[in-house]
């Protein structure tokens, strides 16, 4: 460093602060910064990377899956792992001639010494699974043909034909192209009710087997209706916990608190006890002659079913932030509004509302956010029609296996939630969440 | 809240409702938790109050659910029962095993997100930390995604690094339940360390303390309630949760919740209600803990008023 | 301190528990009463002869689970109890081991275990242990008449009420178009056609709003017996079971019951393969089937155990006429066609969705 302590001011040399040991002070506090940077960065790189590995990375992976299905291009021998290319044949017909081309005897030639491949590598049904998501009855196709592949004779065409004439069917040569590549975008069309016809054009599915978009809204709705409801009811008794003396309030904070800290099961058993048929609210409302024996109301096991115990289980997510923005608030402010002559409606509306309108927007966006990726309470007090789209993500990675189109429905639902989170991250302040 | 003297008829009528409602809500938060519990000794397999228990007849009431969950999957339920047959129980009982595996993974899960998780909040809590508030989103995003995405990532995820072959029983659900306590964690501690005057820090390292001296004897024992509460919160989201254990538990890990999940969809016998009666007596017990953690930590730093 | 050590303690004893887990075969099935019927019958006799230990572990549909552990490659159970369309549909998947048919013993009389079975029992990666069926259950005390044939389960004016049903498109299509009219002969060619499918969405939109749906073959009972539903579909074996075995007022009606096989599979890279075979060697001889229809009324999938069926574990009950394929019950059934739903299975569940979700 050529810099040295100064003994004086000199009105032509700009004066440099320097540490006793003649460092500039800027560099020295940057230097000091810096450590200081990395000490905080390294206190939270242990996490970081925990749930980069643990959180990140698996669901990354996962959503993958909706882009990527090998199941027509690769087979993964199970024991050894030994992964062999199929559908090579067709692949090259397929690029070799353009979209729309009719597929000739060299196309079925292909097709036919592919399907030898699959019936040496016992994978004619993997292949045919893939084609099955995009068509259904290819399935069978694929093992009874490769079944035979090896005395199918030519002419090709007419051999293959004469198995099934389903194989001329121009749009399973469509899904046949789309799938010999690993990467395709089929399972999002899919998941919104597209799909792409003989020409490659996307058009809706038939009506009758329309389904994830209905449910989308539905959760949508569903999730509105039912932070609408956490509001009405969270509202009331946040202002109340908010005016009483503390000692009141913080007794009767924890009839909020407790069901915050019970069970999710617990509570969902709950309400089956309550609102089944034969439960404790129809036994009630019998006894008491409200409702004859042979017309119990059916609250469970359908819409109802969920809208209420979802509601009750996130009420506390309502209640805490609201609570936590009204009890600051100044009740001078609607008193002076009353004494210059204001309605208490009025006082209300136009002084205390407004002040409260973060922590609604904070509870609410919570609630939101929660309710739209629920599945426990629904698959349980659900029934048909209270089922959310977690619940068809579960379907098809449970039941039907179809992997990819899971992964599809959980990417758009993901996306729609973490838009969400960045608004509540925006406007709100991740880090301003509080628990109780 | 008292209603002034001066109040209109219209204005007490209100005012009168308005607390009525308010009590419904109550009821409506709390009935849903407190019916389960003399359903639970209820002597019949209903789940709706006889005549004999509204009576208030000893004959109604029993407590064979309760028995119910410790001789279900034992291999000599009828034998007397002396020291084999507690033996018998403690070791073959179904519901008795979840609640080892529950508290087994419980606590493992806890230690990691806990430490993992306070070590973090002391880095966020600090003014200097780089790319604060993207590093924040990303850790508070376990409790934001929904569960069935996450555990179905999990899933796939811990099968392609083969976690089960390392023969470590329970690893993949704990670091499963570690990454979702996570967030209550450090929600908790930043909430703490919030209040915390750094000044405290800055004089006791000017008197000479070293910064593990100063963290131990300073920092550590003002944010210990933050750290306890979130441990708490994390500790209930392993004992709670469900999802995860169907996805990515063995056949051979089951938990409390998941031995529920089971009962529910198969038959719903009062036996579940003893379960969950048992639970929310626990849940009272880690309220009434966090309670007073939480007064406890007011105090310490001077804010409440009483 | 010292909950810690015990809990390091108990973490420990069961790696000790795991690693020694050498003569153990777990086998995956239904739950309730009939894993009860196969622990009685199969495990416990294969434990005594052979030392090896049988885990029983439940589904509410085996089959499921086995592609997400093979194509996972985390493989947890050997032995897997799943129905027809679904063992097929696995092996053809290459999901399953192939079973070599020449360790099945052959029957006391000396007939090959290949005559012995009943026809289609057999199959490469599968061999069948039971035949149950689907049938139509209704509560006697709940229901003001006591239904009479499949089309009264679709018909709620003169029988109201709830029903349950299985929430899965098959069965519950075939129900529909035979509740219609279809005679079971035809039910699959009609269930082929696009106006056959239309026809049972519209038989079923009928009771759409009274039906609860039920997923794990233990529901339909309790369901029944807590009277939130009057008539449920039900496997049979489930409502003989409520009913001879624990007296609830619950009846068959045996009108368009629909026959399935049960056949216990190997999923590939079983970590216990060999004892998996030996199990289900030892278990689909003629006495063990004969010996598992003692516990529940389902029927064995050898001809030479029939002779052998005798009275339920009650020790007064005589099993022939509750068993599905006994004659007087055959009067209008359906035999399920494998072929049907191996193909059809995606597109009809993919149908039942959208219509369960409008």
């Amino acid at each position: 460093m050529a810099d040295t302590p100064q003994s004086g001011p000199a009105p032509d040399v700009p004066t440099r602060l320097t540490t006793a040991d003649g460092k500039p002070l800027k560099a020295a506090l940057a230097k000091a910064q810096a450590a200081a940077r990395r000490r905080a960065f390294l206190l939270v790189l242990p996490l970081l990377a925990f749930i980069l590995i643990t959180f990140v990375v698996p669901i990354g992976q996962m959503l993958h899956r909706s882009v990527h299905n090998e199941g027509f291009a690769v087979h993964q021998d199970i024991g050894s792992g030994v992964r062999t290319p199929i559908m090579t044949n067709l692949r090259d017909w397929f690029a070799a001639n353009p979209q729309g081309t009719e597929p000739d005897e060299v196309a079925y030639e292909a097709l036919v010494k592919d399907l030898v491949v699959l019936r040496d590598l016992k994978a004619p049904g993997q292949a045919g699974t893939r084609i099955n998501y995009e068509r259904s009855g290819s399935r069978s196709m694929f093992t009874k043909a490769a079944r035979r592949a090896k005395k199918i004779e030519p002419p090709y065409k007419e051999a293959m034909l004469e198995l099934d004439e389903d194989w001329a069917d121009p749009e399973l040569w469509q899904v046949m192209r789309g799938a010999v590549s690993p990467y395709t975008s089929n399972f999002y069309l899919a998941a919104v009710d597209r799909e792409r016809d003989a020409a490659g054009d996307i058009q809706r599915v038939n009506e009758n087997r329309r389904v994830y978009v209905t449910l989308f809204v539905r959760t949508l709705v569903l999730s509105i209706l039912i932070t609408a409801m956490t509001f009405i009811l969270g509202y009331p008794i946040a202002h109340l916990l908010a005016t009483l003396p503390l000692r009141y309030s913080n007794l009767l904070m924890i009839l909020v608190l407790l069901p915050f800290w019970t069970s999710l099961l617990v509570r969902t058993t709950s309400w089956m006890v309550l609102l089944q048929s034969q439960g404790v609210v129809n036994d009630l409302l019998v006894s008491i002659g409200l409702l004859s024996d042979d017309n119990r109301l059916q609250m469970m096991y359908n819409r109802w079913g969920t809208i209420i115990a979802m509601t009750h289980i996130l009420l506390p997510f309502m209640v805490l932030p609201l609570y936590s923005v009204m009890r600051p608030i100044n009740p001078s402010y609607v008193r002076a509004a009353r004494s210059l002559g204001a309605t208490s409606w009025t006082a209300f509306r136009r002084v205390y509302f407004p002040q409260t309108v973060p922590g609604i927007g904070a509870g609410a966006l919570l609630v939101f956010i929660l309710a739209v990726g629920y599945y426990i309470t629904p698959a349980l007090v659900g029934g048909a029609d209270g089922q959310l789209i977690s619940n068809l993500i579960a379907f098809h990675m449970q039941k039907s296996l179809n992997w990819s189109l899971a992964a599809a429905l959980a990417a758009l639902l993901l996306a729609g939630i973490l838009a969400l989170y960045w608004i509540y991250d925006r406007l709100i302040g991740i880090d301003n969440l509080k628990l109780g | 809240m008292a209603l002034p003297k001066h109040a209109s008829t219209l204005e007490r009528v209100w005012h009168y409702s308005y607390l009525v409602i308010c009590a419904l809500i109550f009821l409506f938060l709390m009935a849903p938790i407190l019916v389960v519990i003399p359903l639970s000794f209820n002597a019949e397999p209903y789940f709706t109050f006889t005549e004999k228990m509204l009576r208030l007849d000893p004959e109604g009431y029993s407590t064979r659910w309760y028995d119910l969950l410790l001789t279900f999957g034992m291999q000599a339920p009828d034998a007397p029962r002396d020291g084999s047959w507690w033996a018998d129980a403690w070791a073959n009982a179904h519901w008795i095993n979840a609640a080892k595996n529950s508290v087994i993974v419980g606590f493992f899960s806890t230690i990691l997100a806990t430490s993992l998780g306070t070590m973090a909040a002391l880095g966020l809590a600090r003014s200097e930390m780089p790319a604060r508030r993207t590093i924040m989103a990303i850790l508070i995003s376990p409790m934001i995604v929904p569960i069935i995405i996450t555990a179905t990532g999990l899933f796939f995820f811990y099968s392609s690094i083969g976690i089960q072959d390392w023969g470590i029983p329970y690893l993949g659900v704990i670091l499963a339940h570690a990454t979702l306590g996570i967030p209550f964690v450090i929600i908790t501690v930043t909430a703490t360390l919030v209040g915390f005057d750094h000044s405290l820090s800055r004089a006791a390292a000017s008197m000479g303390a070293d910064p593990m001296t100063t963290f131990f004897r300073v920092q550590m024992p003002l944010i210990m309630p933050g750290v306890i509460s979130g441990a708490l919160f994390a500790f209930v989201t392993s004992f709670d949760e469900v999802v995860v254990v169907l996805f990515v538990g063995g056949l051979d890990e089951q938990t409390i919740p998941r031995q529920m999940w089971n009962g529910i969809r198969e038959q719903i016998s009062p036996a579940i209600l003893s379960v969950a009666t048992i639970l929310v007596v626990i849940s009272i017990a880690l309220l009434t803990t966090v309670e007073l953690l939480r007064r406890r930590s007011e105090r310490l730093r001077g804010l409440s008023p009483g | 301190m010292k909950l810690r050590t015990a809990l390091m303690a108990s973490a420990l004893t069961s790696v000790a528990a795991m690693a020694s887990a050498e003569g153990e075969v777990t086998v995956m099935s239904w739950g309730g009463a009939y894993t009860k019927s196969q622990v009685e019958a199969y495990h416990k006799p294969f434990t005594e002869k052979t030392g090896v230990k049988v885990n029983s572990v439940d589904a509410d549909n085996p089959a499921t689970p086995i592609k997400a552990q093979v194509e996972a490659g985390n493989v947890s159970i050997d032995v897997a109890d799943v129905e027809f369309s679904d063992a097929v549909r696995l092996c053809d998947e290459g999901l399953l081991e192939e079973i070599d048919l020449s360790i099945l013993p052959a029957a006391p009389d000396g007939t090959s275990a290949e005559d012995d079975f009943i026809e289609g029992a057999l199959q490469d990666c599968a061999v069948a242990n039971i035949v149950w069926s689907t049938v139509v259950a209704y509560n006697t005390e709940a229901a003001k008449n006591a239904p009479g044939s499949i089309a009264d389960f679709f018909n709620t004016e003169e029988f109201p009420g709830k029903r349950g049903l299985r929430k899965s498109a098959k069965a519950t299509l075939e129900m529909a178009l035979m509740g219609d009219g279809v005679p079971a002969s035809e039910v699959y060619d009609v269930l082929d056609t696009d106006e056959g499918v239309d026809r049972a969405f519209a038989v079923l939109d009928g009771i759409k709003d009274d039906i609860v749906w039920w997923e794990a073959g233990a529901q339909p009972p309790q369901l029944l017996a807590d009277g939130e539903v009057v008539m449920s579909t039900a496997y049979n074996g489930r409502i003989f079971n409520a009913a001879v075995g624990e007296g609830q007022p619950l009846d068959i009606v045996w009108d368009g019951q629909i026959l399935d096989f049960d056949l216990f599979v190997v999923p590939k890279g079983a970590p216990n393969k060999d004892a998996a075979l030996d199990f289900i060697a030892f278990s689909t001889d003629t006495q063990r089937l004969a010996d598992q229809a003692s516990w529940i009324s389902y029927g064995p999938a050898r001809k030479s155990s029939g002779a052998l069926v005798g009275l339920y574990s009650d020790g007064k009950t005589e099993m022939a006429p509750h068993m599905p394929t006994a004659e007087a019950n055959l009067s209008n059934a359906l035999v399920n066609n494998f072929e049907f739903w191996v193909d059809k299975d995606a597109e009809l569940n993919e149908r039942f969705n959208a219509w369960l979700a409008n």
